[in-house]
Order: structure tokens, then C-alpha cells, then sequence
């Protein structure tokens, strides 16, 4: 019994050393994981900057009727980028439209999953703007605040509250996304673990390791967003 | 004060004020009445422009609010409302909730605001919940400090939209309480309510509305009680009081 469990302990660190320690492997993981958090908070800072703007445009159309152009230009967007999967927008972006520039692929990643992102950003947004009460909007107005000021001091904060758990999801979202990265030669997470499995052929230990890491990644966004949304729900409690 | 001239609201092909015409003076305390649906609430959201009325014309303090070039954010700023379900801001304290306008409009200074804000939560006996959420106060306490809020800009006008209609029965008689300490102190009010008793004891003026149309324009409360001219006006009385 003894000798079984010490034939698979040898196993196990055999395996260990050849996929993680050998020709330093484990860089691999390391640097890709640096790429996939640059290019998940990247895309991040860029989804809700841009789906934050396509939410104002289409609520304040929906609300006061303006922004006719814009808002019809908005929908185009959100319906093509939500309506075609995010690798074929990647591989267009990447060998498309920056094929003939020499710019960091990286960089491309950020602007293509960033532009994806916000498209779903958008809607979340948007339905946190749309489910709060007009009374709302109607009392600030009421007192002589105007649209863009009740906006932000009464609508958005209590907006941002709402929508909190959806972002989050987002950005869990986002962060898996980006394996599909190495379809346009970025070594990003998921690259960098497929690597080692072409090297090795070990078809469990480098994804094992590659999924494990995405799942602690995960938790920790989890804690992050929940510990805000408990900071944001102090006014909640009767 | 307040001057509306043929007044119309379309919503679609519904016609919901039919030619208002109505004079507000100073220190008027007019209180409209009528059944559901009679356009008395759309009347009054009209006055400060959160309904945009279809044809007329609405004057307040020698401005015309509903013209294209009227800086209506500025005349909203004296004309302060309160609405049926209250409408307080959940994210914000009550002592937020009162200064937030005063304050961004750079009309005073947080601490003026403040010092202001505390006065007239003394005033209805709530100083001890400036900190708290709306969250926290029973729906009497909100709607009296929802008064507070709008007092806080200092309005020439206070314009109430069913003020006690969302209230438990218990809860009515304080919100009226401080609804009849402004009209002593002479603030103008245009009121729509269903609290006949408060109408009668308060009101210098009562206008019954129905289908859109003013139908009896009283300014003798007490004969129009008990004595309706209006047949639909003697109707609705019968089945309200």
C-alpha cells in the first residue's frame, strides 16, 4: 500500500517537474497571466467607459426623446457586437482592420475585447438607469436641478448600486473571454498552459494548473464585488 | 402668481385637460378636487413643466414657463412639489436628501444648507433622524420631510400632488398638521387632495375638476360643501363625504 502511494507521489512529481520546473516552464503561466490581466483590465477600463456612454445616449433618448442620431447609431453597435461571436471580432480587429499597423498585440486584444465588453456593459447599465423609479428623475427636476445633475447626484448612484452584481458578472465573463486570445497568437493564460501541454504532452497537469488559476482569479473578483455591494447597501437597512 | 390660459394635455388620442384657465394669486391656498382620471394631477404636474402641456400658455411670476426659451430648471427652484409616494432619494441621509439641491445649485454653502436643513427638521420634530435613511421612517415622517425638502429652496409656491393618498390612515393627520402651519404662515399652495376636511379648513379656494375641465371654481369653501352648484360636483360630494 505504502509503496503504491509512493509510485504515485514519484509520478505525480515527475509530472510536476517536467511540465512546471523544466526549461522553466512555469513562465509560461507567469507571463501569460500577466497578458490576460492586462488585457482583462484593459478591456475593463474600456467596456465601461464606452458601454457607460452608450447607456447615457440610450436612456436619455428613451427619456427626453434627444439624441435621435446617436441612439440609432448606438443600437447598430450593440446589436452587431452582441449579434457576432467575440473571437470572430477579435481576428477581424487583429488581422483586419490593424493588419497593415505595427501596434503591440496586446494593445489590440484590449481594444477588441474592450469594444465587445462594452456592448453587454451597456445594457447592464441601462437596465439599472431604467428600473429606477421616475419619481426619482421627477423630484430632482422638481427642485431645480437639471437633467445632467439629477443624473449623476440621485439617478446614477443609486443605478450603480442595482446593476453591481450584473457588472461583476461582466467581469468574470470578460476575464474568460480573453482565452480565446491565442487564437491570434497572444500568449496569454490559456496560450501559455497549451504550450507546455504541446511540449510535455501531459494532457491533465498544465490546464489543471491554468483552470485552477482562472477559479482563484475568479474568487477574489467575487469577494471584491461582494464587499463593495455590502459598503453600497448601508442606506438599504431598516 | 400662477396664470394658466386654455390649458390643453393630449396623451395619444385621450384628452386630458380641456382649456384650464386658472389665476393663482399670492397667499392663495387653492385646493383641487375631483374624481380619478379628471386631470387634476396632470393639471398640477403641468405648472412646473413635468408634463409639457399640448396648447396654452403658463405663467408664473410674469414668465412664461411652457415658452421654448424659458430656463425652466430656475423657475422650478420656487416652485417646490411634493409628490403622492414621496419620492425621497433612498441613497442619500435625510439631512442629504434636504441640502443636495440647495447645495449643488451653489445657492448656499454645505453649512448654511445644513444649518437650514436642522432648523426646519426642529420645526417638524425630526432633528434626530438627519442622519438616518429614508429607508427608516415610517411614510408620515417621509412625507413631511419630503416638505422640508422642498421648503429648503426657500419656493414662492409649494404645488402637492395627493400628498396623503399613499399614507396609512394613522399617518394623514400629521402630514396635514404641517400642510396647515405653511398656509398660517401664508405660503401660496395649489393642493390636489381627498381630504375634503382639510379642503374645507384650509383652503381659501376649491375647484372641482372632471373630464378635464374646471366645473366649479369656488372661492367660498364652506358654501361649496354644502352646497354644490355643479350637478357632477354634487354627485362626487355625495359619494366622498
Amino acid at each position: 500500500m505504502l509503496d503504491f502511494l509512493a509510485a504515485q507521489w514519484q509520478t505525480f512529481a515527475d509530472s510536476f517537474y517536467r511540465n512546471f520546473i523544466e526549461d522553466n516552464r512555469w513562465t509560461y503561466l507567469t507571463s501569460g497571466l500577466l497578458n490576460t490581466l492586462l488585457i482583462t483590465l484593459g478591456a475593463l477600463v474600456v467596456g465601461v467607459a464606452l458601454g457607460f456612454a452608450l447607456a447615457m445616449i440610450r436612456t436619455t433618448h428613451d427619456r427626453t426623446g434627444r439624441l435621435k442620431v446617436l441612439n440609432w447609431i448606438a443600437k447598430l453597435y450593440l446589436t452587431v457586437v452582441r449579434g457576432t461571436p467575440v473571437v470572430v471580432q477579435l481576428i477581424l480587429i487583429y488581422f483586419g482592420i490593424f493588419a497593415a499597423v505595427n501596434i503591440n498585440a496586446t494593445l489590440v486584444a484590449v481594444i477588441a475585447f474592450g469594444l465587445n465588453s462594452a456592448a453587454y456593459v451597456a445594457e447592464i447599465f441601462r437596465s439599472g438607469i431604467m428600473s429606477i423609479d421616475p419619481g426619482q428623475m421627477e423630484a430632482g427636476r422638481s427642485l431645480g436641478l437639471n437633467y445632467t445633475q439629477t443624473t449623476w447626484k440621485i439617478i446614477m448612484p443609486q443605478a450603480i448600486k442595482n446593476v453591481l452584481p450584473a457588472l461583476g458578472n461582466e467581469m468574470i465573463t470578460l476575464l474568460k473571454e480573453t482565452s480565446v486570445a491565442g487564437y491570434v497568437g497572444i500568449r496569454d493564460l490559456t496560450k501559455g498552459g497549451d504550450l507546455i501541454r504541446s511540449r510535455t504532452f501531459a494532457p491533465f497537469m498544465p490546464m489543471l494548473a491554468v483552470a485552477a488559476i482562472y477559479l482563484v482569479l475568479v474568487l477574489v473578483l467575487q469577494y471584491g464585488v461582494g464587499k463593495l455591494e455590502r459598503r453600497l447597501r448601508q442606506s438599504d437597512r431598516d | 402668481m400662477i396664470e394658466t390660459k386654455n390649458l390643453t394635455k393630449t396623451f395619444g388620442t385621450l384628452e386630458v385637460l380641456k382649456g384650464i384657465s386658472l389665476t393663482v394669486k399670492k397667499g392663495d391656498k387653492v385646493v383641487i378636487v375631483g374624481p380619478s382620471g379628471s386631470g387634476k394631477s396632470t393639471f398640477l404636474r403641468c405648472l412646473n413643466l413635468l408634463e409639457t402641456p399640448t396648447s396654452g400658455e403658463i405663467w408664473f411670476e410674469g414668465e412664461q414657463v411652457n415658452a421654448p426659451k424659458c430656463d425652466i430648471d430656475r423657475l422650478r427652484r420656487k416652485m417646490g412639489m411634493v409628490f403622492q409616494h414621496f419620492n425621497l432619494f433612498p441613497h442619500l441621509t435625510i439631512l442629504q436628501n434636504i441640502t443636495l439641491a440647495p447645495v449643488t445649485l451653489k445657492l448656499k454653502t454645505k453649512a448654511e444648507a445644513e444649518a437650514r436643513a436642522m432648523e426646519l427638521l426642529k420645526r417638524i420634530g425630526l432633528a434626530d433622524k438627519a442622519g438616518t435613511y429614508p429607508a427608516m421612517l415610517s411614510g408620515g415622517q417621509k412625507q413631511r420631510i419630503a416638505i422640508v425638502r422642498a421648503l429648503a429652496m426657500n419656493p414662492d409656491v409649494m404645488l402637492f400632488d395627493e400628498p396623503t393618498s399613499a399614507l396609512d390612515p394613522e399617518m394623514v393627520g400629521e402630514v396635514l398638521q404641517l400642510m396647515k402651519e405653511l398656509a398660517d404662515d401664508g405660503m401660496t399652495m395649489v393642493c390636489v387632495t381627498h381630504e375634503m376636511g382639510f379642503a374645507r379648513e384650509v383652503a381659501n379656494r376649491v375647484l372641482f375638476m372632471d373630464e378635464g375641465k374646471i366645473m366649479e371654481d369656488s372661492d367660498n369653501p364652506a358654501e361649496f360643501f354644502s352646497n354644490p352648484q355643479n350637478p357632477r360636483a354634487r354627485e362626487f360630494l355625495s359619494k366622498v363625504l
